[in-house]
């Protein structure tokens, strides 16, 4: 009875993918070691606004609720995180969501981020081991490099370093900083070094690695604390130097 | 292969800065220093300037072409990105907006001063020591050549840091952190010498 806590809210939204965004006030009760992900789903138990009128719930992704898939990305009180992971007691109030605008809104807190599912597939992100006869074990990898290579591979194409990159933007065609981070990882694994020069020479063309401005604020905002500058620099030298075998001739490759 | 323009277009952005239009800025800053040691001293470094054989070639390929691309396609990549540092205040990320504001006041410092000397020079007003006297006898002049020159040499130096990381010479964190000690010493060092070369004249 005396426990009459609530949370406010500030959520921008959208009904379609077209037509323009707005604010709506929630104000949801408090209970403790809520995530906004909870305090979405009390909205959508309860779709009233803070003015008492129904409305519509609030569309937003989720799936695995611990940090992994990346599917709840979005604007929490200016930065884009998972909302997962945002705890209510640690945000100040009233809590701002809004959806990464970097991104196309399909409505209210959900994007589209197909992009940068299309940038993997141009840079070859994958280990192509498919044939029609057992071709074996691959190649060890030295343990050293395994630790690292794992960092790289806890990338979950959440979307958060395109918010956070300058030059991720309707002006450009730059893929954005997580494709660096990828193009490493699978140039770092013995089998897929096989495939290198192919997935630098993608990378080499317009819209990828050259768009990068290093204003580094990928690194900075990365929920899962990848080097991605660092895999910025190794992909940046990896391509200085399959340039030089472009033009000059190699016959590494 | 078709579309790697840019790629190309982008490493020779990077390449030029450095050489030969850093370059040229070191050799600049050195011979505007020697006004410290008087109109005569000047001259003479001025006048050797200007004895270097093939002086247009050297100028036109050195210096005039180099900077042009570099101008141009500088600012298509100043304007093709969205300044956010309201939104991620991160140390680099101002970096990043000062590389192209600094950009852009260095050509529009650069555009007007090379009107006004080497311009001037071909329609027969002598480069010398008391030109520049009597470009500094208003103290707006000052003002915006105090502003274009720490922008010329903020742009290089924080342009060295970024060449390092575009080439991929500097590859982990900590490289990029000493880089970046050693890029703002040079942005200071060269700031001394070429704020001493402008109060020289006045």
């Amino acid at each position: 009875m005396a426990d009459t806590k609530t949370v406010k809210f500030i959520i921008t939204r959208q009904d379609t993918p077209e037509s323009a965004p707005y604010e709506e006030e929630f104000e949801v009760p408090y209970r403790p070691n809520m995530n906004v992900i909870s305090a979405l789903m009390e909205i959508r138990r309860n779709p009233v606004n803070n003015k008492g009128q129904h409305t519509a719930p609030i569309t937003w992704e989720m799936n695995c609720l611990e940090e992994v898939c990346g599917a709840c990305s979005m604007v929490i009180n200016g930065k884009p995180r998972q909302a997962c992971s945002a705890l209510v007691d640690k945000l100040e109030q009233p809590i701002r969501l809004a959806p990464m605008k970097t991104f196309p809104v399909v409505r209210d807190l959900q994007i589209d981020r197909s992009r940068m599912f299309d940038s993997l597939k141009k840079v070859k992100a994958w280990i192509p081991i498919d044939g029609t006869y057992d071709l074996g074990p691959g190649p060890r990898m030295p343990e050293t490099k395994r630790q690292w290579a794992y960092e790289l591979s806890k990338c979950m194409t959440c979307g958060v370093c395109l918010e956070a990159c300058p030059n991720v933007n309707s002006k450009s065609n730059f893929m954005g900083p997580a494709v660096f981070n990828q193009v490493r990882l699978f140039n770092a694994h013995p089998t897929g070094s096989m495939n290198k020069a192919e997935r630098l020479n993608a990378f080499m063309e317009d819209g990828g690695l050259t768009g990068c401005g290093n204003s580094q604020n990928c690194v900075q905002s990365c929920p899962k604390g990848i080097p991605i500058t660092t895999s910025i620099a190794a992909v940046n030298r990896d391509a200085t130097l399959q340039s030089f075998r472009n033009f000059f001739g190699s016959d590494r490759d | 292969m078709a579309g790697s323009r840019e790629f190309f277009n982008r490493r020779l952005h990077s390449l030029l800065g450095v050489v030969p239009i850093g370059l040229f800025l070191l050799v600049h800053l050195t011979v505007n220093h020697q006004a410290t040691g008087g109109a005569e001293s000047f001259n003479r470094a001025a006048n050797f300037m200007e004895s270097l054989p093939f002086l247009n070639v050297l100028e036109i390929v050195l210096i005039f072409l180099p900077l042009l691309y570099h101008a141009i396609y500088g600012l298509y990549i100043a304007f093709t990105g969205t300044a956010n540092t309201g939104r991620f205040g991160f140390f680099r990320n101002w970096m990043y907006l000062l590389q192209r504001i600094t950009g852009v006041l260095t050509l529009i410092f650069v555009a007007w001063h090379v009107w006004e000397t080497r311009i001037a020079m071909i329609f027969g007003t002598p480069l010398n020591y008391q030109m520049m006297e009597d470009i500094f006898s208003s103290p707006f002049m000052i003002a915006f050549y105090v502003v274009g020159i720490i922008s010329a040499i903020f742009h290089f130096s924080n342009g060295l840091w970024s060449f390092m990381v575009s080439w991929g010479i500097t590859i982990s964190p900590r490289s990029q952190v000493i880089s970046t000690y050693v890029t703002m010493i040079i942005f200071v060092l060269l700031s001394i010498v070429g704020l001493q070369a402008i109060f020289a004249f006045i």
